[in-house]
């Protein structure tokens, strides 16, 4: 497949700090990529980059097989851009600003812009100053959607907006992928990026950490299990792949990675099993793999299944949905 | 204390934080001139008649008194020495407070950094009284180390005091006219731009005042700079005088405080209305048209006030002139027609000036653009740098040359009807438009900074008010030739403009040609920054 974003080796400095440190990036034509990190880990920095707002300190950047730095106002007609944090004109309406960047942008279709802002629920009349942060971010993803661009950058677009306009704004995004075209899409909310990503890229201080399709990843971690047994037996956590174990009267709740999945489940049997709760790995875990604290899952993985030393159990019940802390 | 100024000392505290090196260099540098110049005048004028002489020639030339004022007494070697102080340097502090005040009310507020606070336990009127408490103390801290300043220098520490207090109590008159400014209007640009064009009024009121035969007409009582200039200090020292400013605070500050009452948090008095729903902005030229032109109308319509006002003032000059000193001197300056131009050279060439600000204002825009995020989603479209920031700089420059055009028709209009020679209309237009290159001379240099160093935007302002302290006071404080040299406006030509000027024009507009080509250069290849 043809790679519409290919940056290979990119360092990005601002004086002393390193943003980008030897980052590799690559997105496919026609696919969602979901690109995940938590605040201040460089997503924003490496979108301006593929935009040519940043230049480069080393390594190389191809978009669309342009160069974002040199080749702007070509590169830029065929792509269209949301900013992470949206900035309109106070004494502008939303309808001129949106005018505004689709006319800058090039192709700008008037039918589906007023579609776009009837799905959005959005009152173009109004002047900017007096919009909510949802309503600016509205503004920004209409001018962007209702553009014939071939690739999105959208740089947390759902900041802002409630959940019925998220899911509109979903649906967008399913229209686009089935019309081909390529969309990025930064952001630190896991569960919209697992909606729409056919691919996701994580990256964590100022590189990519991992890259792949979800259900590749989701190999990369472990698999939460609740069980009630008759009798819990001795040296589950001996087991091979298996973390994290922690007894409660009749209850087991483990950690398991995929190879340990079989052993595990048959010392479960064998046990008496009762009943058995498992939660697959969410883009959650993959994300506090990456970011709860590398080195705790580095000495879990080293110490291997003695318990003490590994026991960083993570407090949350598996399943419940919140984002759960490593380092309690 | 009322709940409504709850977090006042809180919010005094993040001011003094925020301004900690503005203030102490605004405060320092009034005090550090005001002392050189106390030392200069001594040594300029080292007896009475040498004084006498120089009083009487300024008190005779009516472009003199017009930009300055009057001399009260002859004798004082202070009032002397001051002469340039009482109004314009009152006028340079009086925008300082007024941007000050601005900085710290109606700027935070549209930013939404005042919501952030607002959150805490921040009465209503806390941002107001803070602003309006750190501008008291710099006031009198300005006043006060100026007074000591001049004692220092060797003048009378009476008139020292009264001359420091005087400005102290205009820089507070001017802060509170600020303070209501800020509730009335719903941008802090639009309240800066209220607040400089309320002084201005102020100053042209009282250079028609002074002009007045004999000594000052009620219209410069009316201005609060010509309350400074009737403090008289060094030549009387009318202490009562200095009531009529603290009036005008005991009137203005109740006024800001109901006008913040009767508003919401980010609103003006007048309620948003609904605009247009599609927009007509067909790229970055309409939009750049339309985000600067309410600036443009209003400076014009300042420069057009203001030209016929100085320009009408011609026909005081000849009027002004009947002590036998005064008739020398117009003989030995070549008779009534080369007064006439010399009067109108001086008015041309402070709108050229005026005009510079305007520019660097209009160029600036650039940077405020890039640091409110508007550039990143203008950039994000096939828009190329250039074209927008040429944009910007594009109006800039022809928004001075449209100034100077309507400065030098209505000052030529303004003339041409008082002393009835319709030829002055053209030969001002000329003087004014030949302005226009050290004009643009300064929105290069605004373009050249935001290209290579934008976060020291604001400092092309610092850069303006020095080369005009320094065309103003360079000889009085001994600067030297090659400083001096470095002002565009020094390469000016002036009334009466003949082709013997083509050389200079065409040496300042290559300047500013290679200062925008610089900046285009550096705003290429540098990062978009907020």
């Amino acid at each position: 497949m043809d790679s519409v974003v290919e940056m290979t080796g990119v360092v990005k400095r601002f004086g002393a700090v390193t943003a980008l440190d030897g980052l590799d990036f690559e997105v496919a034509a026609g696919e969602v990529h979901g690109f995940l990190g938590p605040n201040g880990s460089g997503k924003s920095t490496t979108l301006r980059l593929l935009l040519g707002l940043l230049r480069s300190s080393a390594g190389s950047i191809r978009v669309l097989g342009l160069d974002p730095w040199h080749d702007v106002a070509a590169l830029h007609r065929r792509l269209a851009y949301v900013p992470g944090d949206v900035a309109l004109w106070p004494n502008l309406t939303g309808g001129e600003v949106i005018d505004l960047l689709g006319r800058l942008q090039g192709v700008h279709d008037r039918a589906r812009r007023d579609r776009l802002l009837e799905l959005f629920e959005l009152d173009p009349s109004k002047k900017s100053r007096t919009y909510s942060k949802g309503n600016r971010q509205k503004v920004a993803l209409v001018a962007a959607l209702a553009t014939d661009a071939e690739l999105f950058l959208l740089d947390e677009p759902t900041s802002g907006l409630d959940p019925l306009m998220e899911d509109a704004f979903r649906g967008c995004v399913r229209e686009l992928r089935a019309q081909g075209r390529t969309v990025v899409l930064s952001s630190h909310i896991l569960s919209e990026a697992e909606a729409l990503s056919d691919r996701v890229s994580i990256i964590r201080a100022g590189k990519v950490v991992e890259t792949g399709p979800l259900e590749q990843l989701r190999h990369l971690t472990r698999t939460s299990v609740t069980a009630d047994l008759a009798a819990v037996p001795p040296g589950l956590d001996v087991l091979p792949g298996v973390h994290d174990v922690v007894v409660t009267n009749h209850r087991v709740t483990a950690q398991v990675e995929p190879a340990g999945l079989g052993p595990f489940l048959d010392a479960l049997t064998s046990a008496g099993l009762q009943s058995l709760t498992s939660q697959p790995p969410t883009l959650e875990d993959l994300f506090l793999r990456h970011y709860g604290d590398i080195s705790a899952g580095d000495a879990a993985a080293a110490v291997g299944t003695t318990t003490g030393r590994s026991g960083v159990p993570r407090p949350g019940l598996p399943g419940d949905g919140g984002r759960r802390s490593r380092d309690a | 204390m009322r709940e409504t100024l709850a977090g006042t000392g809180v919010m005094i505290r993040l001011g003094l934080r925020r301004d900690r090196w503005l203030l102490p260099f605004w405060i320092a540098g009034f005090a550090l001139i005001s002392y050189s110049t106390a030392v200069a005048g001594a040594e300029l004028y080292p007896e009475l008649g040498s004084r006498v002489e120089a009083a009487t020639a300024l008190n005779a030339t009516a472009s003199m008194v017009a930009l300055f004022g009057r001399i009260y007494d002859p004798t004082s070697i202070g009032a002397l020495s001051l002469i340039k102080y009482t109004a314009f340097m009152t006028a340079i502090l009086a925008v300082l407070m007024a941007i000050l005040v601005v900085r710290h009310t109606r700027a935070d507020e549209e930013s939404g950094r005042l919501e952030l606070l607002g959150g805490g336990r921040l009465g209503r009127d806390a941002p107001l009284a803070s602003a309006l408490t750190i501008s008291l103390g710099a006031n009198l801290a300005l006043g006060l180390l100026s007074a000591a300043a001049l004692t220092a220098g060797g003048l009378p520490s009476s008139g020292s005091l009264a001359f420091g207090l005087g400005w102290a109590a205009t820089g507070m008159a001017f802060s509170a006219v600020a303070g209501v400014a800020a509730q009335v209007t719903a941008s802090a640009r639009a309240a800066t731009g209220f607040s400089i064009g309320f002084i201005a009024v102020t100053y042209a009121l009282r250079a028609v005042g002074d002009l007045a035969e004999p000594g000052p007409s009620v219209l410069s009582w009316l201005s609060p700079i010509g309350w400074n200039q009737q403090i008289r200090a060094f030549a009387g020292d009318r202490w009562w005088v200095l009531a009529l400013p603290a009036a005008l605070c005991l009137v203005l500050v109740p006024a800001a405080f109901a006008l913040r009452a009767a508003r919401d948090l980010g609103a003006g008095l007048r309620a948003e209305r609904p605009g247009p729903s599609a927009g007509s902005l067909a790229g970055v030229w309409d939009l750049a048209v339309r985000l600067q032109y309410r600036l443009l109308l209003a400076w014009s319509v300042a420069f057009v006030l203001f030209g016929v006002v100085i320009g009408s003032l011609v026909s005081n000059v000849g009027e002004l002139l009947n002590s036998p000193n005064a008739q020398d001197l117009i003989r030995r300056i070549g008779g009534q027609a080369a007064l006439t131009d010399a009067f109108l050279a001086a008015e041309i060439s402070i709108m050229g000036v005026l005009a510079a600000a305007y520019g660097v204002s209009a160029a600036n825009h650039l940077r405020s653009e890039e640091a409110s995020g508007h550039t990143e989603a203008l950039l994000g479209t096939a828009t190329t740098r250039i074209r927008w920031a040429a944009s910007h700089f594009a109006f800039a420059l022809a928004g001075v040359t449209v100034l100077l055009l309507l400065a030098g028709v209505s000052i030529g209009a303004g003339a041409a009807s008082a002393v009835g020679d319709a030829a002055l209309v053209g030969r001002s237009t000329v003087a004014a438009l030949a302005q226009v290159p050290a004009a643009w001379v300064l929105a290069g240099v605004a373009l050249a900074v935001f290209g290579w160093a934008p976060r020291l935007a604001g400092m092309v302002w610092v850069f303006l008010l020095a080369l005009v302290a320094l065309g103003e006071f360079g000889v009085l404080w001994n600067a030297p030739e090659w400083l001096m040299e470095l002002s565009p406006f020094r390469h000016s030509p002036l009334l009466p403009v003949d082709s013997g000027a083509v050389p200079a024009l065409a040496a300042l507009t290559v300047a500013a040609a290679a200062l925008a080509a610089l900046g285009f250069a550096g705003w290429r290849r540098r990062d978009l920054t907020a």
